[in-house]
């Protein structure tokens, strides 16, 4: 089991294998034997991870690996989860867990029918209701527009925006309250490079400033240079669970998608020699 | 409902229970008022965003009545009975379809995943939309009760308000058989099927097109465990009577008893966890 213990993102190339130094620190997510099954399909097989606090962990895969999947369990929507699973603390799905979770979907999930500030104003509330919090969650609101740069587009009809646009309005949504956790599938998928980047710079500045702790995936190679930590996942398994520096080197290769590529071509030759074996 | 996965057996004991920097996170609660009203104020908020649906149910029930008065010109007397039925049973239809659709929207769109995800209490949800479209059905029920009593000479013994005591109650109902019916509808296409599935044998056996105990002693078996029978039960009470009659307060109390059931049945079909 692949166990590292959460620090800050450091640059060194060998990945730490001593025993957690810093015990004080649980980690935000901790899976052991975690599997999943949809209908006859076991989609995630026994994982075994962690997820650090207060950085960004990347979730890499082809499309179909279970990453969406595994977000769902760690929010706690998933049925049919069995292991341990971990998450802040508490069992995922813990009632308490409700407020200390961002978590976006991968198809926007916002109201087409309200503006970007009613959306944003409606969860709002149900994170903080009462009228005692109203100027708070004004406030939070605005702030949560300005994050995702939709400050223009605040009393535009959701379902009049353009798709990169509304996948902003439900990123917007996760940033409501102070999340410990952000669980954000797929948050860049079809922007365009400006916004990408001004994204994975208001992903740093969460992790940073707020010490939240960020599990973003994604099947852009590049962005994952821009992760603390990367899972990467095959087929329900994770292949790997290390640091983007550390992956390149155990690898021998100069970029993430070459050394994904590279875990990818030994596990497929793995199994094949499993099922000659099986096959004897 | 809960799986495996809370088999959370102490193996946390290195970190000790987890301090958050936030303030303990607001109860989740079964029912909490705010968060009621500001789902009934975002339900209320999307329609009015959408002018032609609020149209639509308002002008309709009216549009109607107006052409059963003067389908039945020459005979008043079938006007006052049908059309004290339909006063029930407008609202019901109305809303059935509205709230089947509005609440699917809600589940295809991933919008109820997210806010299961968040603190919101299933009891919330059902609550907010109750009392948003119950809102509405007052504004329609008290348009088309007034426009029947007043201009088209709705021959009414009883008092108007017991009408419309009933009207609002059959929209509770159709509110209530609408979100618990979407949790079996798959598509939009489907949520309208339900409506002849589930309103149709209902207008057939509640006593609008004949008295329910000539019908055959099955179907009138049958029609009475269907709630619209009481709902249109209760506007014949209050067509023939000047006071509310046992009758019309067992009536009454069948088809709200009708709506907590099946909406406590439609929280049931919310599911924080889904496959």
């Amino acid at each position: 089991m692949m166990n590292y213990p959460p620090g800050p993102p450091t640059n060194d190339d060998t990945p730490s294998t001593a025993s957690p130094s810093t015990p004080s620190a649980s980690p935000a997510v901790r899976a052991e034997d975690l599997t999943v099954v949809r209908g006859p399909r076991t989609v995630l097989r026994g994982l075994d991870f962690t997820v650090p606090r207060g950085q960004i962990t990347g979730l890499l895969g082809p499309s179909g690996c279970g990453k969406s999947t595994l977000m769902r369990a760690i929010v706690g929507t998933q049925a049919k989860v069995t292991g341990t699973l971990d998450v802040l603390g508490s069992p995922a799905g813990h009632p308490t867990l409700r407020t200390r979770i961002g978590y976006v979907t991968q198809a926007p999930s916002v109201y087409d029918d309200l503006t970007v500030r009613q959306n944003l104003a409606y969860f709002a509330a149900i994170l903080a209701p009462g009228r005692a919090a109203s100027e708070r969650r004004h406030d939070d609101v605005t702030r949560a527009i300005a994050d995702v740069g939709l400050t223009s587009h605040a009393d535009a009809l959701a379902g009049n925006l353009s798709g990169g646009q509304r996948s902003r309005v439900s990123l917007a949504v996760a940033l409501l309250g102070t999340p410990e956790l952000l669980v954000l599938d797929e948050p860049t998928v079809g922007l365009d490079p400006v916004l990408r980047r001004d994204l994975w710079n208001l992903f740093h500045d969460i992790a940073a400033r707020r010490g939240a702790t960020l599990l973003i995936s994604s099947h852009v190679m590049d962005e994952a240079e821009r992760c603390h930590r990367l899972l990467l996942m095959r087929e329900g398994r994770i292949l790997a669970d290390d640091t983007p520096d550390a992956l390149r080197t155990r690898t021998h290769t100069d970029t993430v998608e070459a050394a994904f590529l590279h875990l990818v071509d030994e596990a497929i030759a793995a199994d094949r020699t499993q099922q000659k074996e099986t096959a004897r | 409902m809960s799986t495996s996965a809370h088999t959370d057996s102490g193996t946390n004991t290195g970190g000790g229970p987890t301090r958050g920097t936030t303030p303990a996170p607001a109860p989740t609660s079964a029912l909490n008022a705010s968060r009621t009203a500001a789902t009934a104020a975002r339900v209320l908020r999307q329609l009015r965003h959408d002018p032609r649906t609020i149209a639509l149910m308002i002008l309709i029930p009216c549009v109607m009545l107006l052409l059963l008065r003067y389908v039945f010109d020459g005979n008043p007397r079938t006007f006052d009975s049908i059309g004290a039925s339909l006063l029930g049973i407008f609202p019901l239809i109305t809303m059935f379809l509205v709230t089947s659709i509005a609440t699917l929207r809600e589940r295809t769109s991933g919008t109820l995943e997210r806010l299961l995800a968040m603190p919101l209490g299933k009891g919330d949800l059902i609550a907010g939309y109750a009392l948003a479209f119950g809102i509405l059905a007052i504004i329609q029920s008290a348009l088309a009760t007034g426009l029947a009593v007043w201009f088209l000479d709705l021959d009414v013994t009883g008092s108007p308000w017991l009408l419309l005591l009933v009207a609002l109650l059959d929209a509770l109902l159709g509110t209530a058989l609408g979100l618990f019916v979407s949790a079996f509808a798959a598509s939009e296409f489907q949520a309208v099927q339900f409506m002849p599935a589930v309103i149709f044998p209902q207008l057939l056996l509640c006593g609008l097109f004949t008295p329910r105990d000539t019908m055959h002693p099955v179907l009138e078996a049958i029609s009475d465990v269907l709630p619209m029978s009481y709902a249109v039960d209760g506007m014949n009470e209050v067509l023939r009577h000047t006071d509310m009659t046992a009758t019309f307060v067992r009536d009454v109390l069948i088809v709200a008893g009708c709506a907590v059931l099946v909406l406590g049945l439609g929280a049931a079909t919310l599911r924080r966890r889904t496959a």
